[in-house]
């Protein structure tokens, strides 16, 4: 593609209609949320919301949170362009381990890092190319058109490293997934840097309405001169790209390839932060932060989990009827109560 | 000629109302034994509602429903199909995969025999068939026939079903003309037999070949029913088309001289199956009108112009430079425009606001990185709303809640925004209130007073003598006749349609 | 380090000098094995060590990978049945299912040895069934605790297997076991690590945080190696010294704890051994041979390994099994 190359990122402009004030961000029932789930999270552990500055970065359980939710995040960013257009990409996991692979063999290997890291993100690119096509010019449903690369790429992957975990210390890659950037951890930094980025992209150029336009009515997009083609090829791809820069982090942060385990099943998270952020499965209005946001809520949840002590058992009732909590608050219907009611709230306050 | 036979079905005040849009008003329809009878009319006359009540898919909202003089109801077609109705459609509704015998018993077995008896079923089913001069291996799979075949053994499994009545729903669409040939022959048995035949196509001269007597609705209501025998093909177009009122002939009279430079030719544009090679050269302040019969080509000639469809071989010059059309992104940056037909599902973006819905053509054709600033959308929306009128609340609104009207004159709106020099409206006044309607008709007249070529599709007919210049008409794919000055009057026009008028200058380039 | 390396390689090749003397009663022999698949690296190993112990000992192994299915792994023993092989190893992908496949090996007089898993089938349709204890295993690495540990208070933290899987419920109950009637030693923390290195990595960073930056640690368990390696970069980013600010204990004996311990930073890993084919061959030679019934079920070794136990030796050993 002569085209800008994939972190440039369709969002765009201000999530669904016009710009709202900022207090009414906090009326979010995505922010609702994540404050239940924080407070919920403090009360287990008061010690929740310190946060230190110990040997050169910062040190806490929040700061926990948005690193181990930085993999989710960066494929919910790659996510919310595919979902906006109507698709889905449930292959983000394999090409995880496929580009954790393909960096750690390549530093076992004596490949310079830098080369393994361009290797390892021209593989995301690929995979995501290759899914861009089988869906615009082979026309095969996205579901079914990723779930190829889903199903056939982990084992792609465990070729690649013959089956084994492909463990390696090249500072650069453990740097990607444990390194310090600006105090911040790396995930947590490349993660901010993605989204920032991306959401800019979208605002400042006409990428992100033309993808919401393809994402609402396709035959409409191309009556309308839109190249939707063009435009579903560059959202798979950038969604690879993601899945490539997640699939180093996981690799980094472990010091080496799990081809069995990596990314298993966070397809599903990414999509579910997607959901949570807003953005409707049938494609249309996206916004990229609330996405991450979704992946942070989704973190803190476990964390949460984590931390209380609770049985393992129960991990799974525990998330499930959080998220079910969560979807019902974000429901249109109580999004208009919960509206209301803080309007006339806030009235009262000023009388 | 069949001689008069029993009322089979009778339909008396039939009324169906989909919201505040009244499909049908009033209407009664009647079958006998031995007759095949036409039903006509354009998209939205009332045709397919009227079946789907006869054959139980839909009730009524009023009148009643008599077989064989007994009045009955129906709550599905299950109930239809007891009381001797069944149906054919267009696509035929079998299983691809199943074999000949298995189709034609489907759902038959068990009570008939309690067990499946293979043997049994595919007997019954080649002495079924040899009764329609089939002789074919009825454990083939259906798939491995072709369409004509299959429409027959859907028709045998209808006339096995039900018996009495056979509604045949554009049996012919995809057939060649043997096929059609075979189709008829075995109707005119079923005929003979004594069956009520409702034949519905679009075919004109299928109609008078097959048909005893034909049932016009227009807008919902009967216009006439009556014996084909006494009437020409003209006629029956001016009653579909409703041209059979005085027409407003001070309409008329665009001067067809009053015209600029070439703008756009297409020459020897065709598509195999769709459009026979046509050319058409389009100049600054012209209106091209299109007039012809739904599935007359007329829509897939707007398609190919636009790239929606490839051409298979033809040229396009813009301005005198030849220019490539293989899709509508390069229709868009040749300047060209494009009105859908069918506005809710190639027209509008339904979740995006009326501001996006018309800066988005402008915004494709400037292509990723020149984004229009919020500004600039809010500027150009406005302006354009104004010009057309466009009345909505907020721009910010999504487009799917304006009415039908304003959402047309926002697509139009659309392609205003990109300065365009070649519009193509297909059927821009269809479903809309009369107040947009004449706000429509307004800004053809006004685009084409200042210099734009326009090529527009309509059914109405004194709408399109109104505001062209020139009007081709189309007939079976083909463009036919070419109508202008003194020649453009309706009457001339449902002639062409009809092919019955004189000698008309064919098509030019 | 590199005398250590010979004296190791040394004790290795003469180990298995003299298992292949002993057994030389099945030189010749054709012995069928079917494999479940490779979906890790404990198993690619036992299919390496097991095609090297069959070498060792002169038989002709005629090996069939399941790819994960019964109906190919019951393709594959009536392939051998077919064949006239004089034995039939099996590493039963489920539990059920077997009865009928079973009959047909006994009725064509050829024994089958179960490998790793047991089956829900008549005792006398198989000849014995090889597989390790896991109870056992937890109870191993418990009882180094406890030695290791002595008088002194110690606050443990778990991180068990996926939640439900039967190594998960074993070792975790072994482990318990061990600890019974020592009240210093207590399990605090336990959550599941699903088994892998990175899942390991989380919940060992969210248990340092519960516990005041690790003080309140004294041990992690690990219901395996990958996670006990995962917990190990948690500890170190932590700020805390692995292996003596918080000791580590876990199962299976992976190359890559053996490196953990050489840097000092892995106490205790309990063996899940990946040969289970030459205690099998050894009671088939008896079996074959000597006609000697073997007991029903042959339980393999949980040897605990230390860093004392030579762990470079034991990496270079294990690095080539596929692991």
């Amino acid at each position: 593609m002569t085209r800008p190359t994939a972190h440039l990122r369709p969002s765009s402009k201000p999530p669904a209609g016009r710009p709202r004030p900022l207090a009414n961000f906090f009326t979010r029932p995505q922010v609702i949320a994540l404050a239940l789930v924080l407070c919920v999270n403090w009360l287990l552990f008061p010690g929740f919301f310190s946060i230190t500055w110990q040997d050169g970065r910062l040190f806490g359980s929040l700061i926990d949170v948005l690193n181990r939710g930085a993999p989710v995040a960066i494929l919910a960013i790659g996510m919310t362009a595919v979902i906006a257009t109507k698709g889905v990409d449930l292959s983000v996991g394999a090409v995880m381990a496929i580009s954790g692979a393909v960096a750690a063999v390549m530093v076992t290997s004596g490949q310079p890092a830098w080369l393994a890291v361009m290797a390892a993100l021209a593989a995301g690119l690929v995979c995501g190319l290759w899914n861009g096509i089988l869906v615009t010019v082979l026309q095969i449903q996205p579901i079914i058109a990723t779930l190829v690369l889903m199903v056939a790429g982990r084992g792609l992957a465990q070729l690649i490293t013959e089956g084994t975990i492909v463990t390696f210390s090249d500072p650069v890659l453990i740097f990607i997934g444990t390194g310090t950037v600006l105090g911040l951890p790396t995930p947590v930094f490349l993660a901010l840097a993605l989204m920032l980025a991306a959401t800019l992209i979208v605002r400042r150029t006409a990428l992100g309405l033309l993808i919401e336009a393809v994402g609402v009515n396709r035959s409409a997009a191309r009556f309308a001169g839109i190249s939707a083609g063009l435009l579903l090829v560059l959202a798979y791809t950038f969604a690879g790209f993601c899945a490539a820069t997640a699939g180093l982090i996981a690799a980094g942060d472990i010091r080496g390839a799990d081809a069995n385990n990596a990314g298993l099943w966070l397809e599903l998270d990414a999509i579910l932060a997607v959901v949570i952020g807003g953005t409707s499965l049938m494609g249309g209005r996206f916004s990229i932060p609330m996405s991450v946001l979704g992946a942070v809520i989704i973190q803190a949840m476990n964390t949460g989990i984590l931390i209380s002590g609770f049985s393992p058992e129960f991990n799974l009732v525990v998330k499930s009827g959080v998220i079910i909590l969560i979807l019902i608050l974000q429901s249109p219907i109580s999004a208009n109560l919960l509206r209301r009611k803080t309007t006339a709230h806030s009235d009262g306050a000023r009388r | 000629m069949p001689q008069e036979h029993a009322t089979l079905l009778r339909a008396t005040g039939i009324a169906k109302i989909f919201g505040s849009h009244r499909a049908l008003d009033e209407v009664d329809f009647d079958l006998r034994a031995g007759e095949v009878h036409a039903l006509l009319g354009e998209n939205g006359a009332g045709k397919s509602t009227l079946i789907k009540i006869l054959t139980g898919a839909y009730q009524p909202d009023a009148g009643q429903l008599e077989v064989d003089g007994q009045e009955v109801t129906f709550r599905d077609p299950q109930q239809a199909q007891a009381h001797g109705i069944g149906t054919v459609y267009q696509e035929v509704n079998l299983l691809p995969n199943r074999s000949v015998a298995e189709n034609l018993f489907l759902g038959r077995q068990p009570t008939r025999w309690g067990l499946i008896r293979r043997r049994e079923i595919e007997e019954r089913a080649r002495e079924l068939l040899k009764t329609y001069g089939l002789d074919i291996d009825v454990r083939a799979e259906l798939s491995t026939f072709s369409v004509a075949i299959q429409q027959i053994i859907a028709i045998a499994r209808a006339v096995e079903l039900s018996g009495k009545v056979l509604v045949l729903d554009e049996p012919t669409a995809s057939l060649d003309r043997t096929e059609v040939d075979l189709l008829f022959k075995v109707v005119r048995e079923l005929k003979a037999k004594g069956l009520g035949i409702i034949f519905i196509t679009h075919f004109l001269d299928q109609v008078f070949e097959l048909s005893d007597r034909v049932t016009i609705l227009r807008n919902g209501r009967k216009i006439t029913t009556q014996a084909l025998a006494g009437l020409d093909a003209t006629d029956v177009v001016r009653m579909m088309l409703g041209k059979d009122v005085a027409f407003d002939h001070h309409l008329t009279g665009i001067d067809a001289a009053a015209r600029g430079a070439v703008r756009v030719e297409f020459s020897q544009m065709g598509r195999a199956g769709s459009v026979a090679p046509f050319s058409l050269t389009l100049h600054e302040g012209e209106v091209v009108g299109v007039a012809g019969l739904l599935g007359s080509g007329r829509t897939e000639v707007a398609r190919l112009m636009f790239g929606v469809d490839g051409a298979d071989g033809g040229t396009v010059m813009v301005d005198g430079k030849p220019v490539s059309i293989r899709n509508p992104a390069q229709a868009v940056a040749a300047g060209f425009g494009f009105c859908p037909e069918d506005r809710k599902a190639d027209g509008i973006f339904g979740d995006l606001s009326v501001r996006e819905n018309i800066i988005i053509a402008l915004q494709a054709k400037l292509g990723w990185f020149r984004a229009l600033s919020r500004e600039d959308q809010i500027e150009l929306a406005g302006r354009y709303a104004d010009m057309l009128d466009i009345r909505a609340a907020d721009h910010d609104m999504p487009i799917k809640l304006l009415s039908g009207g304003n959402q047309q004159k926002a697509i139009l709106a659309r392609w205003l925004a990109i300065d365009p020099t070649f519009l193509i409206l297909d059927e821009p006044t269809r479903g809309i209130d009369v107040g947009a309607h004449a706000e429509i008709v307004r800004t053809i007249n006004r685009l084409r007073e200042e210099g734009l070529a326009l090529f527009v599709i309509s059914s109405e007919l004194d709408e399109v003598v109104a505001y062209s210049n020139r009007v081709v008409v189309m007939r079976d794919r083909a463009m036919v006749a070419e109508l202008a000055g003194a020649d453009l009057e309706p009457d001339a026009i449902v002639r062409a349609i009809a092919g019955t008028g004189p000698a008309q200058a064919e098509a030019r380039p | 380090m590199t005398v250590i390396k010979k004296l190791a390689l040394g004790a290795g090749i003469s180990a298995l000098m003299l298992s292949a003397a002993w057994a030389e009663g099945l030189q010749g022999k054709v012995v069928g094995f079917s494999q479940i698949g490779s979906e890790s690296g404990w198993r690619a190993a036992e299919t390496s060590v097991t095609k090297a112990e069959a070498e060792a000992r002169g038989i002709d192994l005629k090996f069939a990978d399941a790819q994960q299915k019964q109906e190919n792994q019951i393709k594959a023993i009536r392939g051998f049945i077919a064949q006239g092989v004089d034995a039939i190893l099996v590493a039963p992908v489920v539990a059920t299912g077997w009865e009928e496949v079973l009959t047909e090996a006994k009725e064509a007089n050829i024994p089958v040895v179960l490998l790793d898993r047991g089956v829900e089938a008549p005792e006398d349709l198989y000849l014995t069934s090889v597989a390790s204890d896991q109870v056992k295993e937890g109870r191993v690495a418990g009882e180094w605790l406890v030695g290791t540990v002595g008088d002194k208070q110690c606050n443990v933290v778990e991180l068990q297997g996926t939640v439900g899987s039967s190594p998960a419920i074993n070792r975790k109950q072994g482990f318990e076991e061990a600890l019974a009637g020592h009240a210093n030693l207590t399990i605090t923390r336990s959550q599941t690590g699903d088994f892998t290195r990175s899942k390991g990595k989380e919940v060992m960073e969210g248990f340092l945080k519960a516990e005041g930056g690790g003080a309140g640690i004294c041990a992690v368990y690990a219901h395996n190696d990958d996670m006990a390696v995962g917990a190990i970069q948690a500890i170190k980013d932590a700020g805390l010294k692995p292996g003596s600010d918080i000791l580590v204990v876990s199962i299976d004996a992976v190359p890559d704890i053996f490196a953990a311990m050489v840097a000092g930073e892995a106490n205790a890993t309990v063996e899940l051994t990946p040969n289970m084919a030459g205690p099998a061959f050894d009671a088939l030679d008896g079996y074959l041979n000597a006609g000697t019934a073997p007991a029903k079920f042959i339980i393999t070794e949980s040897k605990l390994y230390t860093p004392a136990d030579d762990p470079q030796g034991e990496y270079d050993r294990r690095k080539g099994l596929g692991y």
